[in-house]
């Protein structure tokens, strides 16, 4: 069996995408949860730039950065191609998926926000996600076309994670029927069965965003 | 099997760093292109067909499909020509790190120049000691993960990392002239050496924009802001 370690912590949407990732290709490794409020000294000792997870470790050799760790896992263990062969398509897959990398920013500022700020955030958040269903998803089932592909891991967090940052909030950015395709898209996700079997418990997440949406407002305040 | 002038068209602005990368890499790989210098005050009914989603340069499009980002372009001209040089490197271990420090510099560098060039007085001393501390990461980084070799030059030839740090960073002197220093040689020395060989590769100063019309071209947004 390959060495291969994990670093991670639940319930981080960048950790769930390598974990997707390895085991949509039926990759064995180590998973260890790490304590972000008591960073071991494994974790600087392998990402001492950002000091974050994801990390991954492939015999003694660190790969950090979710997207640089994710085209390691596909150039090293080519089986189930979770990008697409032809060059152009490639290429409109890492589009997409640093689209997702530079808007989320915005999706983190609903899920913090108050009052009119709120409103602002909700509204933009709301105009990016036509803009992922009309020019990303199309009228494909998923993002990578016929079946899963790096593109939808991006944008997997949409799935189980949105749900619960709106209750949160108390604010729905789907609303019912306003992204149908993204609706459909969410439901296709979830059923397949790698990602059914690896998505983190919404009982377990509610109290775990309420009590950071909690923070992130207080230490705006302050 | 040649590629035919006028299937690859480069959208672009001459002051852009982000499009100085797709030249090189295309004069690096041999492949003939047409350039169109887009005015970004003015955007053509054609450029924003190409790119709706983010409306920036630098596009690329090739056989009428059309490539925004970038590091994408790069990815894609690596992959889309089998021709050599290769600007990546072959191992996926080297590649990874490659990657991440040219993510880190777009991510982190890239970003507190801009912050150097839109402050002033004290904020802007502020501005360059942060930037100071960034490029000391990228410094002991880069020295940790590639000991003994540079990765901006694959031997002789200008690589994938050389040509994303070369574009923004070779072009220091005009900014100097024009703005005013950002990268203190005393505080960064390496990567001031490194950017030094950089700007001696003869194909990126037949790249780069000219220094005196660049020189110009700063000043004079400077006085319009």
């Amino acid at each position: 069996m390959e060495e291969l370690k994990l670093l991670g912590a639940w319930p981080s949407i960048y950790c769930y995408r390598v974990i997707w990732a390895l085991k949509l290709k039926g990759v064995k490794y180590e998973y260890v949860e790490e304590d972000l409020s008591n960073k071991s000294d494994h974790l600087l000792q392998y990402n001492p730039v950002h000091k974050k997870v994801p990390v991954l470790v492939h015999h003694g050799k660190p790969v950090a950065e979710t997207s640089v760790i994710l085209e390691y896992i596909e150039e090293i263990w080519p089986q189930n191609p979770l990008l697409p062969n032809d060059p152009f398509e490639k290429a409109l897959a890492r589009f997409w998926t640093k689209f997702e990398e530079d808007k989320s920013p915005a999706f983190f500022a609903f899920f913090r926000g108050v009052g009119e700020e709120q409103e602002k955030a909700t509204k933009e958040a709301k105009q990016l996600l036509k803009i992922i269903e009309d020019h990303g998803l199309g009228e494909k089932k998923f993002f990578g076309g016929n079946k899963i592909g790096l593109v939808d891991l991006a944008f997997g967090w949409l799935s189980a994670w949105l749900e619960v940052m709106e209750e949160v909030v108390g604010i729905k950015l789907m609303e019912a029927n306003s992204f149908p395709r993204l609706e459909a898209w969410n439901k296709s996700f979830k059923e397949e069965p790698m990602i059914k079997e690896n998505l983190p418990d919404r009982d377990e997440m509610l109290p775990y965003f309420k009590s950071l949406r909690e923070k992130l407002i207080a230490s705006a305040t302050t | 099997m040649e590629e035919k002038k006028g299937e690859v068209v480069l959208f672009g602005t001459w002051t852009s760093a982000f499009c100085t990368r797709v030249e090189l890499a295309l004069k690096l790989k041999g492949i003939p292109y047409e350039y169109v210098e887009e005015d970004l005050t003015n955007k053509s009914e054609l450029f924003l067909s190409l790119n709706p989603v983010h409306k920036k340069v630098p596009v690329l499009v090739h056989n009428g499909k059309s490539i925004a980002e970038s590091l994408i372009i790069l990815e894609y001209i690596e992959e889309g020509w089998n021709t050599t040089p290769k600007l990546l490197p072959e191992d996926p271990c080297q590649r990874a790190k490659v990657r991440f420090w040219a993510n880190y510099f777009d991510q982190k560098i890239v970003p507190s120049f801009y912050i150097i060039f839109g402050s002033k007085d004290k904020e802007r001393e502020k501005a360059i000691e942060d930037s100071s501390q960034l490029l000391k990461v990228f410094e002991e980084g880069i020295e940790k993960d590639f000991p003994g070799q540079s990765p901006f030059f694959n031997g002789e030839i200008l690589g994938y990392l050389g040509i994303v740090i070369g574009s923004h960073a070779c072009n220091y002197q005009a900014v100097d002239e024009a703005i005013g220093v950002a990268i203190i040689s005393e505080k960064n020395p390496k990567f001031l050496s490194w950017v030094n060989t950089l700007k001696n590769c003869p194909l990126m100063g037949e790249t780069l924009p000219p220094h005196d019309k660049l020189v110009a071209r700063l000043s004079a947004r400077l006085k319009s802001t």
